[in-house]
């Protein structure tokens, strides 16, 4: 019987106007690496949050060591040795590391904290699992990829046995995933087990043992990581084969966007840069190089110290938001919950931000709904975004519903140029390959796009031209077919410069 | 979708029920019969006409004080500052009809039009600090109270001051006709409701229901409302979409003083026709609660400033037919005001989160 740790049994969760559990089963071995995966709306987060507590199902049992058991709430869950990390880490930004771990379980020496203790106990923690992190730093100083191991920490400072990873790789680079991997190997080792929820196949690949694949709220396979590949576990996923994505030659149109000596230290040093009619100019770079501001420049959200723009030779005088669009430049933001999207606005009324005070939407001064719901009704449609009806919150939408929303309001009105930031960071396989075929086809038709990714694999198949950012100037503008992924990472790293 | 309206509806409700009931435990502490000094409250505000008149007069001005807190918070902003914008507006329609003798028709639209301009640029200066400078509206606001308090105060002991005033309060001269509101006796008389002329009930409470439907108008179905809501729940995302959040908090703040200085009319151009120093006494801030206790919306506006309307109505009868004394009617009102605030909220939580896990 001990030999699953855990089980479930016909879990069921009805959410309105979704199924987005049902009758799951699935069977967690004692010390193995588990992974499920399924696109974003599959109910993995869903089955977690009803392992973790946070979540009661409609129908079903949980089974914990041979046990069946009644997870309420997630003192419960923490109480028999089930631990989760979050997408979004649940840690107090101005607390130190240590602070952070014991949050919930202080240990008091009359009264007062008793860091002495607290501290050696971490020490040999970290030890133990190979793990380290400055203790004495607060968290709001320290990256993504340490926030992660803090939160590791914290679960194995209360004792977990089950650790869930709800995508804790969606926010890490290459190298800081690989570090996670080595840990979690390392932790299998030491005896605990790992859920591990993402929808990148090449990592489920890489570090599970076993894989559980689901699709619309159910279980569609259960495979050994051994003998799974990747054709095997997308077509699980997504209930059809992948199409590969095939760039056409290119033709380098008339110059549209050329910037000159734009700066704004500390970041930006001297950006040049130009952009043509039908290509797809990839920007790759290292985090913190300066491609956030020199796009927040193009967007019109922040102002350069000095340099000129140029739109089809034409200088630019007033570099804001809504200039930017009206002479026909569309924007997919990095972050859409914070700057992309209003989440308490509805569909249809996110749909039309940015062109609302315009005709048809406006019309002296008040809206025209009729219109604006129309218009948002045949977005939805051929943008295939799930969501019941237009007049739902954005903030109810999944990940990748609500950057569906962000490209159809940014396609509609068809812009010559295009700036894409991150447009496919955190979303599934499905709603990628939609992504990329939208950018594809409207290259084709002639837009100029530009395309920001900490996706190497992506940059490198949809760009016609590289630029590559470091340290707040472009090093270099390579042709994709003439290059590696290790040549573009010495460019990217500083060590190689044109 | 309904439920969620009627978990909007019942919440106050139960907040304002655990209220009276927590004031009836104070009363009972007190030595009086709660059963009895609630009734003396009831009796004479809502069981005659009378009663009611005076009530729909007290709600006048809270809720013009909640429309123009309730705008501010859709824009992100928290005015507290309605109470100063009440006495710029009062004022300055109180200039024009002290001022001005001219007919009705131009009068009465002039006067409110007065009120308004003030009321919106006293708002004004908070946001343009805000907008300018990133100085908190919290604070400024505060500090813009006692400006207008005083400077009204000033005005009305000097320049202003009625000349061989006997009235200890000091007061201008009264208004023209011309700026005066009339009362409603005439007319509810007419249709067959029986009100004393000595109700002050008068068309601003019309005023006011319009202005309720207009700023519901203007929130839900203009590009600006649009945008002030927008700038309220994102301004980075507002400003992506091509929105400047400095024009629109300094709009907002226009309007919501715009309201705010309309508060004044009810007292100046409709019941005492002259401006008195000191007339609001928390007007604006009873209307943070009524905004609150309405969620800030307009039809709940109404309702919340009916209530209010209520308790002071209520308050002056508790205080003429009963033995408990006068300062602790207002305790029993305070505790009323923060129970309402805050227990609605707190009532609103417990029952969303009721439905959720219902569901």
């Amino acid at each position: 019987m001990a030999e699953y740790i855990l089980e479930t049994r016909g879990i069921t969760k009805h959410f309105p106007g979704v199924l987005a559990n049902d009758s799951v089963d699935i069977k967690i071995r004692e010390g193995e690496i588990h992974s499920i995966i399924g696109e974003n709306g599959a109910g993995k987060t869903t089955l977690m949050n009803i392992i973790y507590g946070i979540i009661r199902p409609d129908r079903g049992e949980i089974f914990y060591k041979g046990k069946k058991v009644e997870i309420s709430n997630p003192s419960v869950a923490i109480k028999l040795g089930i631990g989760m990390v979050h997408q979004h880490f649940m840690l107090v930004p101005p607390f130190t590391v240590w602070e952070n771990i014991i949050l919930g379980r202080e240990v008091t020496k009359r009264g007062i904290l008793d860091k002495d203790s607290v501290c050696s106990e971490l020490k040999r923690l970290m030890k133990d699992y190979g793990l380290s992190v400055p203790l004495d730093e607060k968290v709001e100083d320290l990256s993504v990829g340490i926030c992660q191991k803090v939160e590791l920490i914290k679960l194995l400072y209360r004792g977990a046995e089950l650790l869930i990873l709800d995508e804790p790789t969606a926010l890490l680079v290459p190298q800081e995933t690989e570090e996670l991997f080595e840990i979690l190997d390392n932790l299998k080792r030491q005896g605990k087990t790992i859920i591990f929820i993402s929808h990148k196949l090449k990592e489920v690949l890489r570090i599970s043992d076993r894989i559980t694949v689901m699709r619309r709220g159910k279980v569609v396979g259960e495979l050994d990581g051994k003998e799974a590949d990747e054709e095997t576990l997308a077509r699980l996923m997504i209930g059809k084969t992948l199409e590969s994505q095939k760039l056409e030659t290119y033709e380098r149109g008339e110059e549209t966007l050329r910037l000159e000596g734009i700066r704004l230290p500390p970041r930006l040093k001297n950006i040049n840069l130009t952009l043509y009619k039908g290509e797809i100019l990839g920007l790759a770079g290292i985090e913190g190089n300066g491609q956030r501001e020199l796009l927040e420049i193009i967007t019109g959200l922040l102002i350069p110290e000095s340099g000129r723009i140029f739109y089809k030779n034409r200088e630019l005088k007033h570099l804001d938001p809504r200039t930017l669009r009206e002479i026909g430049i569309g924007f997919i933001p990095e972050d859409r919950q914070r700057t992309g999207l209003i989440l308490d606005f509805t569909v249809a009324e996110n749909i039309i931000l940015g062109r609302h005070y315009k005709e048809p939407y406006t019309v002296r001064g008040r809206l025209n709904l009729p219109v604006i719901k129309k218009t948002a009704t045949d977005i939805v449609k051929e943008y295939d975004i799930r969501t019941s009806t237009v007049d739902k919150y954005v903030r109810f939408l999944s990940g990748g519903n609500q950057q569906k929303v962000i490209l159809g309001r940014e396609f509609y009105s068809q812009p010559e140029i295009l700036i894409a930031s991150q447009p496919t960071r955190g979303l599934d396989i499905g709603a990628t390959e939609m992504i990329h075929k939208l950018l594809l086809s409207a290259r084709k038709k002639g837009m100029s796009i530009l395309l920001y990714s900490s996706d190497l694999d992506e940059i490198m198949t949809l760009s016609d031209r590289i630029a590559v950012i470091y340290n707040g100037e472009i090093v270099g503008v390579l042709s994709p077919k003439e290059i590696d992924e290790t040549t573009l990472g010495l460019y990217m790293t500083g060590a190689r410069k044109d | 979708m309904l439920r969620r309206i009627l978990i909007s509806i019942l919440a106050p409700f139960l907040a304002v029920l655990l209220a009276f009931s927590v004031g009836a435990i104070v009363i009972y502490i007190l030595g009086e019969n709660p059963l009895y000094v609630y009734k003396i409250l009831l009796v004479n505000s809502v069981t005659k006409v009378d009663g009611w008149g005076y009530v729909l007069f007290n709600a006048t001005p809270l809720i013009f004080s909640g429309l123009a807190v309730a705008l501010a918070f859709k824009g992100g902003l928290f005015n507290i500052g309605v109470e100063g914008q009440i006495y710029i507006g009062a004022f300055a329609c109180a200039w024009f009809g002290i001022t001005f003798d001219v007919h009705p028709l131009i009068g009465i639209p002039v006067g409110l039009i007065f009120a308004m301009i003030f009321g919106g640029l006293w708002g004004v200066i908070a946001g343009y600090l805000k907008a300018r400078f990133g100085a908190h509206e919290v604070i400024n606001t505060i500090m813009l109270n006692f400006i207008a308090i005083a400077l009204t105060n000033y005005l009305v002991n000097n320049p202003f001051k009625e000349p061989g005033q006997i009235n200890p309060i000091p007061q201008t001269k009264e208004l023209f006709s011309g700026s005066i509101i009339p009362r409603v006796y005439p007319l509810f008389n007419r249709i067959g409701i029986n009100l004393s002329p000595s109700v002050p009930l008068n068309y601003t409470f019309f005023i006011a229901i319009f202005f309720c439907i207009l700023v519901w108008y203007f929130l839900e179905r203009t590009r600006w409302g649009y945008e002030i809501k927008a700038v309220g729940l994102n301004p980075r995302a507002s400003r992506y979409g091509g929105i400047n959040p400095n024009y629109i908090i300094i709009l907002t703040m226009f309007l919501s003083g715009a309201l705010g200085g309309l508060a004044g009319v009810n007292d100046v151009m409709g019941y005492r026709h002259r401006f008195l120093d000191g007339f609001s006494r928390g007007t604006g801030f009873t209307g943070i609660a009524v905004a609150l206790l309405g969620k800030n919306n307009p039809i709940g506006i109404v309702f919340a400033s009916i209530l209010f309307g209520i308790l002071d109505r209520g308050a002056l009868a508790m205080d003429v037919f009963t033995n408990t004394p006068r300062e602790l009617i207002r305790v029993i009102q305070a505790i009323i005001i923060i129970f309402v605030a805050i227990g609605n909220e707190f009532i609103f939580r417990l029952l969303q989160r009721l439905e959720r896990e219902s569901e």
